[in-house]
């Protein structure tokens, strides 16, 4: 499967979500610069990595989201192809309006920086269907504004149509998501948004492998 | 012409800095403050002197940029 990383100012964890792809999907991605207005037609999962696009002004992701080439990954998402957004990513995605509700400061004010526990909330997903329901994983997190928040009605829409795809697990809701939310999908399923890292947690190297089966998933070659 | 954009969280969004802000007043012997909300200011200048299409383009920039209205209202104050 052909994969593409959207490359804007300000990110930092792109090399590092180029080598979880490359590793993972036996080919390297293709990288988008934010200028953009076509995507390649043969690209199946488009990744928005990590970092502080535009420094993080005005708000986490804001001002990235209003880029041409996210114009670009909305028509693309319109037909189905993969996209997921990790962390700084998922906060231009919730920007774009391609998924519900908003990232907020962490609750304790603090930059969280350490290793949390999953539980894979929804095994059914395109991202998640190479883990069991239920199962815990490990995966680091690092950021400042991950606090989940969504109105009433969107989290019982979230809820009762099971697009909670991980839920902080045993205590480590590192930033004060409501209802420990960490990842979720939209109402087709073809996007994922998530503020942990899986792409740091890919290989014995980074201590462990727990977050592969993310990419394993959404690449279609999931053993589960 | 200028204008003020004021941005400020809606009810019942957690605002974790206003509630920092609160403690460290109190820290300061302030002990009758009942709340603090923070927010944005926006002074932005305008090349003309419509103030019908003032109105019209300061909410269009609130709508598509200034604001994120999932969780802030906006408020327009033309001078």
């Amino acid at each position: 499967m052909k994969t593409a990383v959207i490359l804007l100012p300000g990110l930092n964890r792109d090399r590092d979500m180029i080598a979880a792809l490359t590793k993972v999907s036996g080919r390297a991605p293709t990288t988008i610069w934010q200028t953009e207005t076509n995507i390649p037609s043969d690209i199946e999962l488009i990744v928005i990595p990590g970092g502080f696009s535009y420094g993080d002004y005005l708000r986490c992701g804001a001002i990235a989201a209003r880029m041409p080439v996210m114009q670009a990954v909305a028509e693309r998402a319109k037909t189905g192809t993969r996209i997921m957004g990790v962390c700084n990513g998922f906060q231009i995605l919730l920007e774009t309006g391609l998924l519900p509700g908003a990232l907020m400061r962490n609750a304790n004010l603090n930059f969280v920086c350490r290793e949390v526990e999953l539980e894979v909330a929804n095994a059914k997903t395109a991202f998640s269907s190479g883990y069991e329901q239920g199962q815990v994983i490990r995966c680091p997190v690092a950021h400042h504004d991950g606090n989940y928040f969504a109105d009433e009605e969107t989290l019982a829409r979230l809820k009762g149509e099971d697009r909670v795809v991980f839920r902080y697990a045993n205590g480590t809701n590192p930033n004060g998501s409501v209802d420990n939310i960490a990842g979720i999908v939209n109402s087709t399923g073809n996007i994922l948004g998530m503020m942990p890292h899986p792409e740091n947690l890919i290989e014995p190297a980074h201590g462990g492998d727990h977050g592969r089966g993310i990419f394993e998933s959404a690449l279609n070659i999931a053993l589960a | 012409m200028k204008a003020r954009i004021t941005v400020t969280l809606k009810n019942g969004v957690l605002d974790p800095q206003g509630k920092a802000i609160e403690g460290a007043l109190g820290t300061l012997g302030f002990e009758n403050v009942g709340g603090v909300r923070q927010g944005k200011i926006f002074d932005v200048e305008l090349a003309h002197d419509d103030k019908a299409k003032a109105e019209t383009d300061l909410q269009a920039m609130c709508e598509a940029l200034l604001a994120n209205t999932v969780i802030e209202n906006y408020a327009i104050e033309i001078r």
